[in-house]
């Protein structure tokens, strides 16, 4: 992965002194509350309902052992020993002190980490697929150009503070799993037909209030251009973005208001006069960031291991695990492995200070001493033989790290919601834990197959609900906690937003809801069918008349 | 005390502002209930009104809104000659009638960009365009809720003067401008990323 030079280092340095001194002034009354609001977001820190919240950044989800230990120990002495993966691929602590935030800062520096920009309405943190350089349909490893981009973004001057925030996704594989097309910028790397790396540019996708999927604002983009023609895009956003209303701030609005010729030709126009200009990527610098990221020193391996595949044979426990948790491969003998972050009954996305060290000797003795995140909360081991899978198998699931559930109904995505966040109208971790107990039988979850369920505290949507197979919204009546549920939503290539099917429900209600939901699949699946593929046949029509006609005879 | 920063040092500032007179009652724009804090571009400043009402001192150095400039073009003719005339284009207002304006912008000793509330980051697309854009030379400075916070960015957009809040300290507001040594992507002040700067590869 990528190694900070002498350049990165002074950068997150001087940040730490930056903030330190911010911090101060802000803690002496030198700074007004609104004077210190984006300052403090800009670097990930969020007031909330009790206790500040702190984003730490996890660039495009890359980790390496030696960090994760640090995000261990720091949870343990600033916090209360454990932290939540977001669904931005970052790591939030509940509970740190606003007088702590520099401290950590400067112990996040010696590992080569940094909270930048992971709030406030700027550039935030660039996202990817996580199993970047090792799936086999990648085209191209998106992670060079991802950090190229990290770079270019970090206090980028001109788009310091932006009407809202900006998310940018890069994916390089045949199938999207970095949700490009929910971004405000998703590229999409191609070969082209010169066998060129190119560019498919997306614009205007994003969840929250309004969910729009992102259009096409260029079918093809030399990869050199990537930083001029971002450039572009967000120039005429910061200039034309509408500051006057919040929720009509995202750069979707302007496109949709504009329509996308208009919006591409006024990119376009933008674009002739910075295109080649200093901030054209070169071959130069884009080889020396890709250096970083070279193949790891992989053992040429067969494709069958008899001690594996042995281990299969006989334990039906380890088989369920291997096949919910682990992953196709590139590389002959190996294959990466999901480590569940949602056991049943726990908050999904979070972990013990205890837990990451034990990932990180896991990375360390089986994995070339790297891991990623993924937006789907979990944790993954990309490189492991598969002559170790059983030692791995045995120790994460030691460790409470190996719930074999990884894209079945309880590997749910779920937002932080009232517990901790401030803008929440609902609680969202109790309903999760609420689902995860009713179908807290492996057997019949397998059964279900492959479901995601989403669950968001409010239209922010940072749980992408809208995506969800099943997405579930907190909403608010009357200052009770009530729950929206969508069905239809999905991620991917043939992206869509879900349908509402009809009025919420209580808490109580929720587990019973979804459990009726999987009802109707059962019955009326056919052979192969996965939830949301019944859903796309049948339309919400019988999921409504089953949820809602058990309510009424209740 | 002057709040002006300039070539890294606080100095007199020699210009006078301008500023239309407010008739009657500030109508306050909501949206849901909520008062909206910024203007949208190509909103109009002041009326007709105000702009006939402004009050113009007869000698020195002054800072005209644009509009006023507009509407006085021929009475003033002759102090813009003289280097006495410079303009203030406020965030929302269009560039391009800044550029219609003046054949040749660089006739201006100073423009100042007025920013009413500092999250407003249009300033610092304005201060790229008029220096990559419109090619002008010479004083660019921010004026309005200008913080220390925000200067290293405005800098780094091409303002070369900074007229800091009258309730904060221009001296504390100085050490700002240097918080970062090595900025990583090309902008105004120095337009060449840092690969093209330095060689990362020995780095
Ligand atoms: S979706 Fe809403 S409740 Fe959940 S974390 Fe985001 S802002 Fe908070």
């Amino acid at each position: 992965m990528y190694k900070y030079d002498a350049i990165d280092q002074q950068i997150v340095d001087e940040r730490v002194k930056q903030y330190r001194d911010q911090t101060r002034r802000y803690l002496a009354g030198e700074l007004s509350e609104d004077e210190f609001r984006p300052l403090r977001l800009q670097n990930g820190l969020y007031i909330q309902r009790h206790a500040p919240m702190l984003r730490i950044a996890v660039p495009y989800g890359m980790l390496s052992s030696e960090q994760l230990r640090k995000l261990g120990d720091i949870a343990k002495r600033y916090d209360r020993g454990y932290g939540h993966f977001s669904t931005r691929q970052n790591l939030q602590l509940n509970w740190p002190k606003l007088e702590d935030i520099p401290d950590i800062l400067a112990e996040l520096a010696t590992v080569q980490m940094h909270a930048i920009q992971t709030s406030g309405n700027c550039i935030r943190n660039i996202t990817t697929d996580q199993f970047a350089s090792i799936a086999p349909d990648e085209v191209i490893d998106p992670r060079a150009m991802a950090e190229v981009m990290r770079q270019w973004s970090t206090f980028h001057p001109e788009f310091a503070l932006l009407p809202r925030k900006f998310k940018i996704a890069v994916s390089g594989t045949k199938q999207d799993r970095a949700i490009v097309q929910a971004h405000d910028i998703g590229l999409e790397f191609y070969k082209d037909s010169n066998n060129q790396v190119a560019i498919k540019v997306w614009v205007g996708g994003g969840l929250g209030r309004t969910p729009i999927l992102g259009t096409v604002i260029r079918e093809h983009l030399e990869w050199q251009h990537a930083l001029t023609y971002c450039e572009a895009i967000i120039r005429v956003y910061n200039m034309h973005g509408r500051r006057d209303n919040a929720y009509k701030a995202r750069i979707k609005i302007l496109v949709k208001a504009l329509g996308i010729e208009e919006f591409k030709q006024q990119v376009e126009a933008e674009w002739a006069h910075i295109k080649d200009g200093p901030n054209t990527i070169t071959e130069a610098e884009l080889n020396r960031v890709a250096q970083h990221f070279e193949p790891m020193p992989y053992e040429s391996l067969p494709a069958h291991d008899t001690s594996f595949d042995a281990a299969i044979a006989s334990n039906p426990a380890f088989a369920s695990w291997i096949k919910r948790c682990t992953h196709a491969h590139k590389q002959s003998g190996y294959r990466a492995v999901t480590l569940s972050l949602k056991p049943h009954g726990k908050p999904p996305g979070d972990i013990s200070s205890e837990q990451m060290h034990v990932v990180a000797d896991l990375a360390d003795a089986y994995s070339f001493g790297e891991l990623r995140a993924s937006h789907e909360q979990n944790l993954i081991l990309a490189d492991v033989k598969l002559s170790d899978l059983f030692a791995v198998w045995e120790k994460a699931r030691a460790a409470g790290l190996a719930t074999p559930n990884i894209g079945l109904l309880t590997d749910m995505i779920c937002c932080p919601g009232g517990d901790f966040c401030s803008l929440a109208n609902a609680k969202s971790i109790p309903i999760a834990e609420a689902i995860q107990m009713q179908f807290d039988n492996l057997d019949y979850l397998h059964d279900i197959g492959d479901l995601e369920l989403n669950i968001s505290g409010c239209m922010n949507a940072c749980g992408h609900h809208h995506v969800g197979h099943i997405g579930i919204l907190g909403v608010d009546k009357d200052g009770s906690e009530w729950y929206q549920v969508t069905i239809g939503g999905k991620q991917g290539n043939d992206a869509s937003i879900g349908s509402v099917i009809g009025p919420s429900f209580s808490a109580e209600e929720m587990p019973g809801v979804v459990q009726r939901l999987i009802e109707v699949y059962l019955k009326e699946r056919t052979d192969e069918e996965r939830f949301i593929d019944t859903v796309r046949r049948l339309g919400i029509a019988p999921f409504k008349a089953h949820v809602y006609a058990e309510k009424e005879a209740a | 005390m002057s709040n002006l920063i300039k070539n890294n040092a606080i100095v007199a500032d020699e210009w006078t502002r301008v500023i239309p007179p407010s008739l009657g009652e500030e109508v306050v724009k909501k949206q849901a209930g909520k008062v909206v804090l910024f203007k949208l571009t190509g909103e109009p400043t002041y009326s007709p009104e105000q702009i006939a009402a402004t009050q113009i001192p007869a000698t020195g150095k002054i800072l005209l809104p644009l509009t006023v400039w507009q509407a006085n073009v021929a009475q003033l003719a002759g102090r813009m000659a003289a280097g006495e005339i410079a303009i203030l284009i406020a965030t929302h207002e269009p560039l391009e009638s800044l550029a219609a304006t003046f054949s040749d912008i660089n006739e201006l000793p100073l423009i100042a960009v007025f920013v009413e509330r500092f999250p407003d980051g249009r300033i610092f697309t304005m201060g790229n365009l008029l220096r990559t854009r419109y090619g002008y030379k010479n004083e660019l400075r921010a004026v309005g809720d200008v913080l220390r916070d925000q200067l290293f960015f405005l800098k780094r957009s091409g303002f070369s003067s900074f007229l800091i809040r009258a309730d904060r300290s221009a001296e504390d507001a100085l050490s700002s401008l240097q918080d970062f040594s090595q900025p990583y992507q090309g902008a105004v002040d120095e337009a060449l990323p840092v690969w093209r700067r330095v060689n990362r590869s020995h780095a």
